[in-house]
């Protein structure tokens, strides 16, 4: 028994767009979670009935983000110099996403899934197979490296 | 409007533009209490009364028809203002498409014969069994009429019976006397 598309949308939707608003600004952070939304759409009914449909949504979000920047990337201006002052948010969204994409895979979808798409490390765990101690120390592992690789100072 | 609330109006149209919008409902005001209308592109395929527990109608749609299921207001445009129109006593008949799937066999054929009962009039169980060809099935028309899909817009509410009384109706006994009133008033 599949249930109507319409209480995914209600339940997942502000996760979702979290998890879109984490990496991707403004109008951007829209364009993610309506093409994510409208794939999930198209591969619903195929989803097998014991899905993990938060986790399911949030790997094509995180997906439908990578096209996000790519497509950003592509209409990017090439400069000579890095600037100097501080770099804008948007710019800034796009690193953490390159840092975090830098992780290794584990440790990437404990970060993921835990703090970003905010699930408990017992279901991280279930998604990423291993225990929840395991889910916890990959992500405790991934921030680590965040802190010394992402190049700006983290949001308060 | 809330932001949530735009991205689902921008999901519902892109749905539609990329033919996935495969059921389109929402609910209406009525005299006879909060009507679900869901439509596929083929028509209008199911209303439910509030009493026929909207949520049970939706899980029914995204089980025989298809979950790709959204509130689409907008798609039953058309669909409300008939019906409003017939509830102010201004229509007679719905002139909106209809997608029968959900009733089979029998059923639907009962369901295909109901709209030739006019406008304020009614039949009895026994008259339409008649109607389809099959005098005998008397119980099985009501189980029809209780099972129809699209109550109110196919008017099973006009079967009664022989003895003049309303019988039952999936909308309710008081439904059923207050679309006959209505009509009869009209």
């Amino acid at each position: 028994m599949t249930e109507p598309f319409e209480r995914v949308v209600a339940r997942h939707g502000p996760t979702v767009l979290r998890v879109c608003r984490s990496v991707l600004r403004g109008a951007d952070a829209e364009d993610a979670w309506s093409e994510t939304f409208l794939a999930a759409l198209r591969a619903y009914p195929e989803l097998p009935a014991d899905a993990n449909v938060e986790a399911w949504l949030v790997t094509i979000a995180r997906r439908k983000a990578i096209d996000v920047v790519r497509r950003d990337a592509r209409h990017a201006v090439p400069v000579a110099e890095l600037p100097d002052r501080p770099v804008p948010d948007g710019a800034r969204d796009l690193d953490l996403w390159r840092s975090l994409g830098d992780l290794p895979p584990k440790q990437r979808h404990a970060v993921a899934y835990h703090h970003l798409a905010g699930l408990p490390y017992d279901e991280v765990a279930a998604l990423l197979g291993g225990t929840a101690a395991a889910a916890r120390r990959a992500a405790a592992d991934g921030i680590a490296t965040l802190r010394r690789t992402y190049p700006i100072e983290e949001e308060s | 409007m809330t932001e949530l609330a735009a991205l689902h109006e921008r999901l519902v149209r892109s749905a539609a533009d990329e033919g996935l919008l495969d059921v389109a409902y929402r609910t209406v005001d009525s005299p006879v209490g909060p009507l679900l209308l869901a439509r596929t592109p083929a028509g209008l395929v199911r209303v439910a009364f509030a009493v026929q527990d909207h949520d049970a109608a939706l899980q029914e749609l995204s089980d025989e028809v298809s979950p790709r299921v959204l509130e689409a207001p907008r798609a039953l445009d058309d669909v409300a203002s008939e019906l409003d129109e017939y509830f102010a006593g201004r229509r007679e008949a719905f002139d909106v498409p209809l997608d029968l799937r959900l009733a089979r066999g029998f059923r639907r054929s009962v369901v295909e014969h109901l709209p030739s009962i006019a406008y304020g009039r009614t039949a009895s169980y026994a008259q339409v069994a008649a109607l389809t060809g099959s005098p005998r099935a008397v119980r099985a028309v009501g189980t029809a009429c209780a099972l129809n899909p699209l109550p109110v817009v196919v008017p099973c509410h006009r079967v009664v019976r022989s003895d003049g009384s309303p019988g039952r109706y999936a909308g309710g006994d008081d439904a059923k006397l207050a679309l006959l009133a209505l009509e009869r008033r009209a």
